[in-house]
């Protein structure tokens, strides 16, 4: 079942045209990956998904629906959850609260249900102990594993990556990694913008490969890792070959 | 008899009077700045709202209207003097709606203080984290629902020592009400000069005063302040320093997060 089908978006900042005509579909439980060099589209493609940004043409349909006229914007972005490249933790709360603020506010659940899905989520991501932590105070793995955790807990059905592991030291690229295998592992969809490399190749379904707004490459990981047909791929990869 | 000893003669006979002064002084300014705190959050709150392409016509005609009238409130209370607003509001309104003095002071000092407020608050929830606010975003809270849980409570815990220095400010500024002739520390200083004709020492002793009154309210702030970074949970040294707070504070403001990541890829 297709989820999330796009048509010929266009979105322009000012004078820099950055999506020139995009189609892009995501199947149910696909991984996907969206790579590309820095302001090739693949961060604003993304963001589009779930209405950060909103395209100047073309048409988005999410779970069958038309998202563009939607009429509740907050309920369809509560379906879809995202992760951010500076994880965006509200730093006015604790670990747990992250996690169960939005779920009472948003979804309207009772705060014991929401702390049980939340210790279930926290629990998942390995981070059952810091409950009363202070989100400042712990280290940037152990954030964005929260911030993984905080958008399950809203049980969405499509979750948005952006560079997650970007901001992370490396040593600590690896917890975040393992905890997003063992997700598509669950079957979960998701769409995951990174240059990690190594995670493309092993956990995704599919490669989205981009270059200068527009889509170059849309394959397997195997065949774009190993027989990438145009030159800008082949250049991109040579790049981090040589890394 | 030598100055001392007339402020002690003087402390002894009017020391009742003093007493109501301080009560009077205290009330307006306390109730004061409490009331221009929530005009301030109201205006400033609602004058940070940026709409974005999810909020309908409606509403956004609805916020241009109102952000051009808080722009005007600004301004005007921002632009003329307290002592002028005093005198002006009471006696404009005296016929219509009969009010006394204390409450025309109060309302007074409300006013003047919401429109400093709005500002503050307004710059508070701009230094808040644009990032906090997508994430609240993105997992369907509404814009009411951002502003309530993530926005403000980081707004205001970013403006609390502007926030604390109007209420110090407003414990001094009172005394321009005296215009209107309510029996505040400077009206009850200036009627006991009128009487013992001891202006230097009754002067030095409402002086007194409204430093006592300060310094109480500043240590009381600074207290607070505390808690309110705390805000129960464990911070490092640095931030519960009071020698830092400052610098810490202004580390939070412009993103710990990003300062965080910055490092880690230099």
């Amino acid at each position: 079942m297709t989820l999330v089908s796009i048509r010929d978006i266009h979105k322009r900042f000012g004078s820099l045209e950055v999506l020139k005509g995009v189609d892009f579909d995501v199947q149910e439980g696909e991984v996907v990956c969206l790579l590309g060099r820095s302001g090739s589209g693949k961060s604003t493609l993304l963001r589009c998904i779930n209405l950060l940004e909103k395209p100047d043409s073309g048409e988005i349909r999410v779970f069958g629906e038309d998202i563009l006229n939607t009429k509740d914007v907050n309920a369809y972005r509560a379906k879809v959850g995202m992760c951010f490249q500076q994880f965006n933790l509200f730093s006015n709360m604790n670990v747990l609260h992250n996690c169960t603020v939005p779920q009472q506010r948003v979804l309207k659940r009772s705060r014991a249900e929401a702390e049980e899905k939340a210790r279930y989520y926290l629990q998942k991501v390995g981070m059952q102990d810091f409950l009363q932590a202070d989100v400042r105070m712990i280290s940037g793995g152990q954030k964005q594993r929260v911030a993984i955790a905080r958008a399950l807990c809203m049980d969405p059905k499509l979750m948005l990556f952006d560079e997650p592991t970007s901001a992370l030291d490396p040593e600590m690229v690896g917890e975040v990694l393992n905890v997003m295998k063992q997700l598509a592992e669950d079957g979960l969809t998701m769409v995951v913008v990174t240059h990690e490399m190594g995670f493309a190749r092993n956990v995704a379904d599919r490669i989205v490969f981009m270059d200068d707004g527009v889509i170059v490459e849309d394959c397997p990981p195997s065949e774009f890792f190993e027989n990438p047909t145009k030159e800008v791929t082949r250049q991109f990869l040579r790049h981090y070959l040589e890394n | 008899m030598g100055f001392w000893q007339n402020v002690l003669k003087i402390v002894q006979d009017y020391w009742p009077n003093l007493l109501m002064a301080c009560r009077t002084t205290l009330l307006v300014s306390l109730l004061g700045t409490a009331c221009g705190f929530l005009i301030g959050l109201l205006i400033g709150g609602l004058r940070a709202i940026r709409l974005d392409f999810t909020a309908s016509k409606a509403s956004r005609i609805l916020k241009r209207i109102f952000d051009a009238f808080a722009g005007l409130y600004i301004t005007i209370f921002r632009g003329t003097p307290m002592m002028v607003q005093a005198v002006f509001i009471y006696y404009a309104l005296l016929n219509i709606i009969h009010w006394s003095n204390i409450q025309a002071a109060v309302f007074v000092i409300s006013v003047n203080t919401g429109a400093y407020m709005a500002e503050i608050i307004r710059s508070g929830i701009q230094a808040v984290d644009n990032g906090q606010i997508e994430a609240a975003r993105s997992l369907g809270m509404s814009n009411a629902q951002t502003l309530k849980e993530v926005v403000l409570p980081q707004a205001i815990r970013n403006a609390f020592p502007a926030i604390g220095n109007e209420l110090i400010v407003n414990i001094k500024d009172s005394s321009v009400l005296m215009i209107i002739s309510i029996s505040e520390l400077m009206f009850s200083a200036r009627s006991i000069a009128g009487t013992t004709f001891r202006f230097t020492e009754v002067y030095f002793i409402e002086a007194c005063i409204y430093l006592f009154l300060t310094s109480v309210a500043a240590l009381l702030l600074n207290w607070v302040e505390k808690r309110v970074n705390g805000s129960g949970l464990s911070l490092p040294q640095s931030d519960t320093d009071p020698t830092n707070m400052k610098l810490s504070r202004t580390a939070e403001q412009k993103g710990g997060n990003r300062d965080y990541d910055a490092r880690q890829h230099s």
